[in-house]
């Protein structure tokens, strides 16, 4: 197939992918884009076929076959509450072939004489330095989400200066590529120095800060993608990878608003260090908590007219989201008006929460945005919080010295009454103090989200 | 087309990729957040053309072989897992699944 036709029909994939994402503005339509999407990569890979000079085609199938298998694989059997690991890890091994893509580059050129045009050697040092902070990052990501390695933030002195020499130290050997040093062996460096870079860049970051660095990769995979387009002159790409590489910068800035975090503090900042001296502020000024019993709480829901769940972390550890849908059921067929306040932070990547509960087949008209949820909270008589901490703190209200001062949170603290399903008194990830446990409007059902929302549902039943 | 007014073709695309990103992608809700990320996610996977062109190349050495090979294998995960994992999610999200009361 020729120059022009190849690139004709690589158009066709990029206005695919396009609809694809015009198409999720609306949940109505957004499986049907998913698909266009996914026929228009199917023509991509049918023209890359047929292109004049291509070889291998069994090992290229080969190839195909494998990893397609995998990833259909890993798909299909991957829980919902998995997926913000599953995100990562398909996310990792993108920017993995955009690293390699680039060094097979790299080597094809090297013998010509003369050095690489400077464009070219540049897109080639970029989508290899950020093809690889991306995979070895998204593979740290998916170990701390896996819980295969602490979710805490693991921090050590100089850290800082450690990771600075390391990029400096990348970005020479790019410069120095770029320039038309002619050393295969920089190249490696390159790509292997950038991957500890991304492993020491990833582990500091806490859990509660995944939905930052889950975007953030994303978006280097992108842009990982759009250079390795450069490279090989090839529009599909470029539009591509850029698409990607905007999308994950936009839920980048999106996430560290919901968080009023400025990116640099969500990356650099190692957040769970607080920990120590939040918690020694906690036992100083504790005041008193008042415990529920299922019954007590079951009649609190049973005779209210409006009831609005606050889905956290918690919900997607415990696995609760299909057991807090029963519950919402039983309390509507009493009549009661039964919503999901959702905060854009809540869980471990953008959105997951909704995800949880779609699984659970909440109606989505029912999952409420903060901006939605906030005044409702007033008119609310009962809110019940499943496994969220920071999202529902006044703290971040009101009280300056508290480390997530000025993140906007779900007012719950406006509802009649509250109910905080929890584990125990331990300060949640973050390890920040939570005054709302102390309200008097607040009642605490201690235990396991999953049990205590089973034992409500039989309570509920009897009440 | 000479390299540079090609290079200069590409940097256009790029910079109206930009926008048209930004533009289509403040359109989605929170609410589809995650499929947004898993589906952009599908889409980068779009470096398994890449990935063919290099694994394709005539004459190559061992190291070309290898490395192109890998890069399918990941690339093609990536392209499958992505499309998969979206499909799966957007199926979820429904109004209602049955009459309002």
């Amino acid at each position: 197939m020729g120059y022009n036709l190849t690139n004709l029909l690589y158009l066709v994939t990029i206005v695919t992918f396009i609809l694809a994402l015009r198409f999720l503005s609306s949940p109505a339509h957004a499986r049907r884009g998913n698909q266009i999407g996914a026929a228009g990569m199917l023509v991509a890979i049918a023209v890359t076929f047929a292109r004049s000079g291509l070889t291998s085609y069994w090992v290229i199938a080969l190839g195909m076959l494998i990893g397609g298998g995998f990833g259909a694989f890993a798909a299909r059997r991957v829980k919902m509450t998995a997926m913000p690991q599953m995100v990562a890890l398909f996310n990792g091994v993108g920017g993995g072939a955009a690293a390699l893509v680039s060094l097979a580059e790299l080597h094809r050129i090297l013998p010509e004489p003369g050095t690489p045009k400077v464009d070219i050697g540049l897109a080639i040092v970029l989508s290899a330095l950020i093809g690889s902070i991306s995979f070895a990052g998204s593979m740290i990501a998916f170990a701390k989400l896996q819980e295969l390695i602490g979710g805490r933030p693991i921090t050590y002195a100089g850290q800082q200066f450690v990771n600075a020499a390391l990029f400096l130290g990348c970005a020479a050997a790019g410069i120095a590529l770029v320039a038309g040093v002619q050393h295969e062996w920089l190249l490696w460096a390159l790509v292997g120095g950038a991957a500890i870079f991304g492993i020491l860049f990833v582990l500091p970051i806490g859990g509660a800060d995944m939905p930052v660095v889950i975007s953030l990769l994303n978006a280097f995979t992108g842009l990982a993608a759009a250079a390795t387009g450069f490279e090989l002159e090839s529009n599909v790409l470029i539009v591509s990878g850029m698409l990607v590489g905007a999308s994950g910068s936009l839920l980048t800035m999106m996430m560290g608003r919901a968080m009023n975090r400025s990116i640099t503090n969500v990356l650099f900042g190692a957040f769970g260090k607080v920990t120590a001296e939040a918690a020694a502020v906690a036992a100083g000024d504790g005041g008193n908590v008042r415990s529920a019993t299922p019954e007590d709480v079951a009649v609190m829901l049973a005779y209210a007219h409006k009831v609005v769940f606050v889905p956290g972390y918690g919900l997607a550890v415990a696995q609760a989201q299909h057991d807090v849908r029963q519950l919402a059921d039983l309390l509507e067929s009493k009549g009661v008006e039964v919503s999901y306040a959702i905060h854009p932070v809540a869980g471990r990547m953008p959105g997951h929460m909704n995800v949880l509960l779609a699984e659970a087949n909440v109606p989505y008209t029912q999952l409420k945005e903060m901006d939605e949820a906030n005044p409702e909270f007033s008119r609310t008589d009962v809110a019940v919080v499943v496994g969220a901490n920071d999202v529902v703190n006044p703290d971040a209200r009101s009280n300056k010295g508290s480390p997530i001062y000025g993140m906007p949170i779900l007012n719950v603290d406006n509802a009649q009454a509250v109910v905080v399903l929890k584990r125990s008194m331990n300060p949640g990830f973050a390890g920040i103090d939570n005054p709302l446990f102390y309200n008097p409007k607040t009642v605490m059902l201690f235990g396991d989200a999953k049990e205590s929302i089973v034992k409500l549902i039989q309570a509920v039943k009897t009440a | 087309m000479s390299h540079n007014t090609l290079l200069v073709f590409e940097v256009t695309i790029l910079v109206l990729a930009i926008f048209l990103g930004i533009e289509v992608i403040s359109k989605v809700p929170a609410l589809l957040h995650t499929p947004l990320m898993s589906g952009t996610n599908a889409i980068h996977g779009i470096v398994i053309v890449g990935a063919m062109v290099v694994l394709g190349l005539p004459h190559k050495g061992p190291f070309t072989w290898i490395i192109g090979f890998v890069a399918v294998v990941l690339a093609s995960a990536n392209v499958v897992g992505g499309f998969v994992v979206t499909d799966r999610m957007l199926e979820m999200f429904k109004k209602r699944d049955k009459p309002e009361k």
